[in-house]
């Protein structure tokens, strides 16, 4: 395909991702969801299932596609709208989203059938699986298949992150990509206030990595980044906004985790120019 | 293959249960092609350097990172390796214990931690090296089988068990250099399937670890005051041999003796298996106090904390003229 088909394709599915996902998160009720840091992971998402991974849905278990990991768990909302986009999960069983009973967790709950490959939320852990899968795709000589691990800037307060950070580059990880989606803003507050980690790019530069800095909610950026070969493993930091879209969620730490009114949905759906 | 001869089996018992890891583990490509050797930086005292020179595709060195390692296992396992970790005990079960939990309890990746020196016997290192809390934490979590060998020979049988099986294991290896033998000829070692040691009527003692052989010589101690006791190797913790729990009910009293804490262990484990029954007899439960211990060498410790055979023994004698065992 074009490449200027597979961006068409990509912001088509990311503005299908968002609306969805506020139909999730109004669905959830007084449950609420993680909708910041959910709807600021739109594009890199929707990038990688409509553009970039190789997938297939017929047999999930195909050994020559590539993994996905999400370590932030709590950033379901565009995993579960991207899973939809790409063929696993019905449009209607996102409705379910939290309800009892529904496979469609607050977090993710390892389904390999529908392209879950594990279940997170307990922060800091995805890279070390990440890095586990990339050793053991080496060991069966799979040089094609990459390794997409997608974290939070906050969950790089972990110290374990930086564990799998360094063994990545220790066993030359060429097959892993780390995205760290960097919307600056984590559970209590802004993240320059509550730990610093800036500059966040040196210290994944420090740690052996091919590090890149894009804007995350352009498409076509992030295309050109995750598409790089790197004799390095990859980290790519997406700069985003936590709440992206929606005027009164944009920046907002109390729309990390928050619950959705009828009135602000349908105001929500007006600004991304869609009928409720 | 592994040749369980009385030679090998002295042999082993030498080099404790680390060394007998590194011999199991030169079997395990053997066994499954799928095999691999993990460790956080300790390679030597695992006894994996035959390993790593024979096999130094299968064997990764982490480094000082031990939830990293139980990660990186669990990204291995989940693509179809059969991961064995090592590290301290008490770093496996306390470090990593959320790592532990979700890798191994909730998505039954198929990892098998090796938890080394388990119960007191780097005890002059401090309390900051002794695990005796491992049991309680592992035991806590679904979906781990807990195995925990009586003597070298079983360490390596535990080994190679855990590779035929796909479930997550917690392997604790305890005991030190020139382990007690326990067992001095081959036998069937299944995993879940306590073993009777000694027959006997008055008491049952169910002990795990470097226990059983201290509860077999305690049981002879007893013998010479009229006591007659059986005594049962539970290696397996969890899932526990209930079986063998129901049958100690005709007994005057049974007891558990473990190199943990009384709290949460086997001791534990047994007393939550009786509570769910109409009848049974008092259960003694032998083990660690709830206290953090000051470093000691491992001899000193264990004779301490009574766990010594003379002690045992003289524990058990004491309950039976207590009131508790003659209502």
């Amino acid at each position: 395909m074009d490449k200027n088909d597979v961006i068409s394709r990509c912001t088509a599915a990311a503005k299908e991702m968002r609306k969805d996902a506020l139909t999730m998160t109004l669905c959830a009720g007084n449950i609420g969801a993680h909708v910041g840091g959910g709807l600021s992971m739109v594009e890199t998402m929707a990038v990688l299932y409509m553009g970039i991974m190789k997938y297939d849905i017929d047999i999930p278990s195909n050994e020559l596609r590539d993994r996905f990991i999400l370590s932030k768990g709590h950033g379901v909302l565009a995993l579960y709208t991207a899973l939809n986009q790409a063929g696993f999960i019905p449009k209607e069983d996102l409705w379910t989203f939290k309800m009892n009973d529904s496979y469609l967790h607050g977090h993710p709950s390892m389904n390999p059938e529908i392209g879950i490959e594990f279940s997170s939320g307990s922060l800091g852990q995805g890279l070390s699986l990440g890095v586990g899968v990339c050793l053991a795709l080496k060991r069966k000589n799979n040089n094609t298949s990459r390794t997409f691990v997608l974290l939070g800037d906050g969950e790089c307060d972990e110290g374990s992150v930086w564990e799998a950070a360094a063994s990545a580059s220790h066993y030359k990880l060429d097959n892993l990509v780390a995205i760290i989606d960097k919307n600056g803003i984590q559970y209590d507050g802004l993240t320059s206030s509550i730990l610093s980690m800036d500059p966040l790019d040196e210290k994944w530069t420090a740690f052996g990595w091919n590090t890149f800095v894009v804007d995350g909610h352009d498409i076509p950026q992030l295309y050109d980044a995750l598409s790089r070969q790197s004799d390095k493993p990859l980290a790519i930091i997406v700069n985003t906004i936590k709440g992206k879209g929606v005027s009164f969620m944009e920046n907002d730490p109390k729309w990390h985790n928050s619950r959705l009114t009828k009135e602000q949905y349908d105001q929500a759906m007006k600004e991304l120019g869609c009928n409720a | 293959m592994t040749e369980y001869t009385s030679r090998n089996i002295r042999t082993w018992s030498m080099l404790g249960s680390c060394g007998a890891f590194g011999i199991a583990a030169m079997e395990l490509p053997n066994i499954d092609d799928r095999c691999v050797v993990l460790t956080s930086d300790l390679c030597t005292y695992s006894s994996l350097d035959r390993f790593k020179t024979k096999y130094p595709d299968r064997f990764f060195n982490v480094g000082i990172a031990e939830q990293n390692m139980v990660g990186i296992a669990g990204g291995l396992a989940k693509e179809n390796f059969i991961p064995f970790a090592t590290t301290y005990a008490t770093f496996a079960a306390t470090r990593c214990a959320d790592q532990v939990r979700v890798n191994m309890g909730y998505m039954k990746l198929g990892i098998k931690l090796v938890g080394l020196t388990a119960g007191l016997s780097v005890g002059i290192l401090g309390a900051t090296h002794m695990s005796v809390e491992d049991i309680a934490v592992m035991r806590a979590i679904p979906n781990i089988v807990i195995l925990s060998p009586a003597d070298c020979m079983e360490s390596i049988k535990a080994v190679i068990a855990s590779a035929e099986i796909e479930s997550p294991v917690y392997l604790r290896l305890s005991g030190t250099m020139n382990n007690p033998i326990v067992y001095k000829e081959d036998y069937n070692f299944e995993i879940g399937k306590a073993i009777t040691l000694r027959e006997g009527d008055d008491v049952v003692i169910i002990a795990t670890g470097t226990m059983v052989y201290n509860s077999c010589r305690a049981a002879e101690l007893l013998e010479e005051k009229g006591v007659s006791c059986r005594v049962i190797d539970m290696h397996t913790i969890k899932p526990l041999d209930e079986n063998e729990v129901q049958k100690a009910c005709n007994a005057k009293l049974i007891v558990t003796v473990e190199e943990h804490s009384m709290i949460g262990g086997l001791g534990g484990a047994v007393a939550e298996c009786l509570a769910g029954m109409n009848r049974h007899p008092p259960l003694l439960r032998v083990g660690l106090p709830d206290i953090f211990m000051h470093a000691g060498t491992y001899e000193h410790l264990v004779e301490k904390c009574g766990l010594c055979p003379p002690s045992i023994s003289d524990s058990i004698f004491q309950y039976l003229q207590s009131e508790h065992c003659n209502r």
